[in-house]
């Protein structure tokens, strides 16, 4: 049996990453996707209507877990991006730029997903509310990442790069989370609360939690095979990632 | 020869940069050209009606403001990185950050201080009442130099590029969206007889942190984008 320490600085290494993303992935999509059906369904099906919006709260049920999604992948971004320039680990690297078009997808979703639940409760497709500015600002922070490393030809430079300014951005969170009590905004406070009681009803708390879990493990298995496949790409001179293509290549003849 | 010490670089420093800057008057003036222009194609796109313009007249001049501090942002660092005096900056015997911080300095002097001397001048060009003037201006002086260094952080990331083109743009107007809200939000808070200083005091609390931590990011920048 390994220590969990020397297990934790193997998986460092691109062939051991490479294997356990492989093994790994396809638990977290399937996981996922279960969770995904059975939230949705719950969302749909189960949870009694709202006593003022009626039906059309329902969409909260893909719209909150994205955005604490959007929240959460740019944190995670940030974090690879300060460990890379830190301790220049290449993986680290990796999977900071891996994350950067995950977040950006959540963010659209839930810009997406919030406009259409505004139109028939608020009366509008947008607002210029502190909340809405500050997450079309985190859309943008994202493509910018997205497009610096790929204007950049030299891939450790540009990745480096990029993260530098993924933790200069990362000033843009919290302005999102408090957005909400620093100005009196359009959009509504926090409802739901890890610690003490939610302002939302039992009964429609748990398809939430399940798409929340879904989305976080979709997350990890996203994250998981965009950095196997740039791992690839970037090692594709190695002795190893020619090994795997060959396996794969013979596999696929039979 | 005497080793340098930090106020001596610093000013010869600045100096380098204002000479070089009054060397090509022409260019420096340029955003200055600009930002006149911006303003001026407002009253040809809104009409000229005085009350409309009047109302958007902070705005506007914050935009152009906001767009000239743009111009000559792509060139601050590259053109050193390209004749190499960037590499003698960072071998020099003083740390990088101070150095960064007086050609940040420079870039404002040069570039936004004439647009806030200007200022008055568009104002009239928009019709903005007389008592929004002093809101205008105080909002400028502290919220130009605000963008200078966020600008400059990310120009500093760019450098290691050939060329930037929309790039820079696209990287710092994000981070500019709360300098721009709060910079033209002081003047329509004054407009409609509210408290405006706030705002200024919150441009102001976010410039004592940047002048700290702009140059020291920008410093990193450079090390991390320089091949």
């Amino acid at each position: 049996m390994k220590s969990p320490i020397l297990w934790f600085n193997q998986l460092g290494s691109p062939p051991n990453f490479h294997a356990f993303a492989s093994r790994w992935m396809p638990w977290y999509f399937g996981t996922a996707l279960l969770l995904l059906a059975i939230g949705v369904w719950g969302a749909l099906f189960r949870v009694p209507a709202d006593y003022q919006q009626g039906d059309s709260y329902r969409i909260l049920f893909i719209h909150v877990p994205c955005a604490y999604m959007s929240l959460f992948v740019y944190a995670t971004m940030a974090i690879q991006a300060a460990i890379a320039l830190v301790w220049r680990i290449k993986l680290c690297e990796i999977l900071a730029m891996a994350c950067a078009p995950i977040g950006a997808a959540f963010t659209t979703i839930t810009l997406a997903t919030g406009s259409i639940w505004g139109r028939p409760m608020w009366g509008t497709w947008w607002d210029w509310d502190p909340r809405l500015t500050s997450e079309l600002v985190l859309l943008f922070l994202y493509i910018g990442v997205i497009a610096l490393d790929a204007s950049i030809e030299d891939r450790r430079r540009g990745a480096r790069v990029a993260g530098f300014l993924a933790m200069i951005g990362l000033i843009n969170l919290p302005i999102i989370h408090y957005s909400v009590y620093w100005w009196n905004s359009l959009h509504q406070g926090q409802t739901i609360r890890l610690l003490g009681p939610s302002k939302m009803d039992s009964r429609m708390i748990w398809p939430l939690i399940a798409t929340i879990a879904a989305m976080q493990l979709w997350f990890f298995g996203s994250l998981l095979s965009r950095a196997r496949t740039m791992l690839l790409e970037r090692e594709a001179g190695k002795a190893w990632a020619s090994g795997i293509a060959c396996s794969d290549g013979t596999r696929a003849s039979q | 020869m005497n080793t340098p010490t930090l106020p001596r670089a610093a000013g010869a420093m600045l100096a380098r940069d204002l000479r070089l800057a009054w060397r090509r008057r022409g260019d420096t003036l340029q955003p200055l050209l600009f930002a006149v222009l911006v303003v001026a194609m407002f009253p040809l796109a809104l009409g000229s009606e005085r009350a409309r313009l009047a109302m958007l007249a902070p705005g506007a001049i914050w935009v152009a403001a906001l767009l000239a501090s743009l111009q000559g942002l792509d060139a601050l660092f590259r053109s050193d990185a390209e004749d190499g005096s960037l590499e003698q900056q960072l071998l020099a015997p003083v740390p990088l950050s101070l150095l960064l911080a007086c050609r940040m300095l420079a870039h404002w002097l040069t570039g936004s201080l004439p647009l806030i001397l200007i200022a008055p001048v568009l104002a009239q060009l928009l019709f903005l009442p007389n008592y929004l003037l002093a809101p205008l201006l105080l909002s400028l002086l502290v919220g130009t130099p605000l963008l200078v260094l966020l600008g400059s952080t990310v120009a500093a990331l760019t450098v290691g590029m050939r060329r930037s083109g929309m790039l820079l743009p696209l990287l710092a107007l994000p981070l500019y969206v709360p300098v721009l809200v709060f910079g033209a939000g002081s003047v329509m808070a004054a407009a409609q007889g509210q408290d405006w200083l706030g705002a200024v005091l919150l441009l102001a609390a976010g410039l004592a942190l940047a002048v700290v931590l702009a140059p020291l990011a920008a410093a990193a920048a450079i090390r991390i984008a320089l091949p």
